[in-house]
């Protein structure tokens, strides 16, 4: 009897090194290095950057860096920066601040809008051995990022009267919902959840939905629901293992992943990417805490697990795919065995500690 | 202690059973419309196995469809709008084709070979969990020079009684099946590339080959590069097959190679594989070795559809749907751990179809 459990007991411990896929066959000249436009950022940014840079080159993995000193103080996104992103149609960067008051705009609104990143994609999961509230959350959040609240539209009617467009096209919510489903189809996930306010703004969120019900009848092998937001943040903080893949206009996206990062284990570990069609940009998923404080920066304690697995996500984008595992593997390995992790998953690490452990931890 | 301590290492290891939701995957828009592949079913027990992977692609609705061709072993030549639509799809499943003996017909698997330029072969040759073998921890990738070597093609008779049949080995194909070898090492995590030679005696020939071969390797530091004498390599094989990681060989040795690790690792009808060129690919079962079945295996429709299953899986991942590809080859691994359903090469006693019924169930 305790025989017939070798087979099972041997094959689970062979799944600990999924690195070197049995049915992987590649292009000739695959393995060509690819360039990527490298944006540190501001804050934190350098040093979580810095932490990829390090990782990449132990791996030996087929990628370089064209590096640019961006701020999101800066007026605009400078032309090369886009210049090069536009080139190399793959980016990888730290937080920009967003000031404050009138007058200037986000460059991180602006660089989605510049080179029509509509898809803002952020995964939510456990990490095995980091002890959470909640279990089996594995949520991916879904973000029109070009439209909505965020169009810039506001005008001062007369002193004292603001007016905020709130802009929901036709073409901007099929093609965010397409993208769900897609991904949906694509991952082996089965459920596509629509968050919307419809009950208020009827035509606006309305115009949305109707565009995810249409969609939807494309994908019969998925099933489709539909969430009021308020009710959708009460449930994410009581039965997050109900979802699995999130689409969502501009603002409730920002908001829903925000809190689905935080229950699952912080917004330091989840990975996340802009996508159009034809470039991505990948960033740590959950925007809050992607700068850090000047605290953690002065002791040098950020934490790279969030940008180090939105890598991972670059490098599958890229078609690396035993890179991207190993990668994931070793963040995995490190965060399970829990000697190494910074403040904000209950430990005291520098980020230098957390990386030289990952770059250990590569097979 | 142990009980707490563990917990978190158990639910680690469940958790790694299910790896077809990625949580660093991340499609381009558009990356999800179906794509056409050509599909020649072939000779023998081709049908049968080809039909597997129809039917599983279907139960998972996998993001592709076939345009199916008749094509036999033993036709003159492959039907120029095979071809083209080979050329078109940039992408092929088919099964085995026979090879006749005797003069004058040459072999299509060649032909296509030649035609499409797919001058490299890969064939996995690994232990699938829970199929008992002789030895464990192989997991031998061999990649094999396709357009050249012995199979040129180049035979005559000189004078009646006496033929001459021409080995051809040029730098060009040499390195480029080298840095094949060496890049496929670099993007799957593999540490060390053997090349397989006979160049004590085809000093020339296996020389230049191997002259290929070692100044790739300096490009890649980061791998291990030895050589072996093809004869001691056979042996080394059903000895000590877990020292061997990629291997890169010429045409011939290469077939011989191929066809020695998958048997020690657990036979012809699991191991997948797959041709490719610049601009295409055509994927089958890995070994040639019993690809067209023989004809009682035919008549009892018993044929093990494994092979081509995972090179079909291998075909995913090539059209870049990895979910579908993990779906897939997490399927066929639960059927064959759980053994219940076994085709006689495998020690069981399983149609091809209650195979493929077992796998589809497998399905998550």
């Amino acid at each position: 009897m305790a025989r017939r459990s070798l087979p099972l007991l041997k094959h689970l411990l062979s799944r600990r090194i999924p690195a070197r896929s049995v049915t992987y066959m590649h292009r000739p000249g695959d393995g060509s290095p690819r360039p990527v436009t490298l944006i540190p950022g501001d804050g934190i940014g350098p040093m979580v950057t810095g932490a990829v840079e390090q990782v990449m080159e132990a791996m030996h993995a087929p990628v370089y860096f064209e590096k640019f000193e961006v701020h999101g103080n800066m007026k605009a996104v400078p032309p090369e920066v886009l210049d090069s992103i536009r080139k190399n149609k793959v980016c990888l960067k730290g937080g920009l601040v967003t000031p404050m008051g009138g007058g200037v705009s986000s460059l991180n609104v602006q660089l989605r809008k510049e080179l029509d990143l509509y898809a803002s994609l952020v995964n939510c999961f456990n990490l095995p051995g980091l002890p959470t509230r909640h279990d089996n959350v594995d949520i991916v959040v879904i973000r029109e990022n070009t439209e909505g609240e965020y169009s810039g539209l506001e005008h001062e009617v007369v002193p004292g009267v603001v007016e905020s467009l709130k802009v929901i096209t036709k073409f901007c919510s099929e093609r965010i919902a397409k993208y769900a489903f897609e991904y949906a189809y694509l991952n082996n996930r089965k459920k596509v959840t629509a968050v919307h306010k419809a009950n208020i703004m009827k035509l606006a969120d309305g115009l949305f939905l109707e565009s995810c019900r249409e969609v939807a009848t494309k994908y019969p092998g998925i099933k489709y629901n539909e969430i009021i937001v308020d009710n959708c943040c009460m449930q994410l903080v009581s039965k997050p293992e109900q979802f699995d893949v999130m689409v969502t206009p501009n603002l409730y996206g920002n908001l829903v992943a925000n809190t689905a990062a935080g229950i699952a284990g912080g917004t330091g570990v989840m990975p996340g990417g802009n996508v159009g069609a034809e470039h991505a940009v990948f960033e740590q998923g959950a925007s809050a805490g992607n700068v850090g404080s000047d605290k953690i920066r002065e002791q040098k304690k950020a934490n790279p697990v969030a940008l180090l697995l939105s890598s991972a996500m670059m490098l599958r984008h890229l078609q690396f795919p035993a890179f991207a595992d190993r990668l994931e593997t070793a963040v995995e390995k490190v965060i399970l065995e829990g000697k190494c992790r910074t403040k904000d998953l209950g430990g005291t690490s520098t980020t230098q500690e957390v990386v030289d452990a990952v770059i250990d931890a590569l097979d």
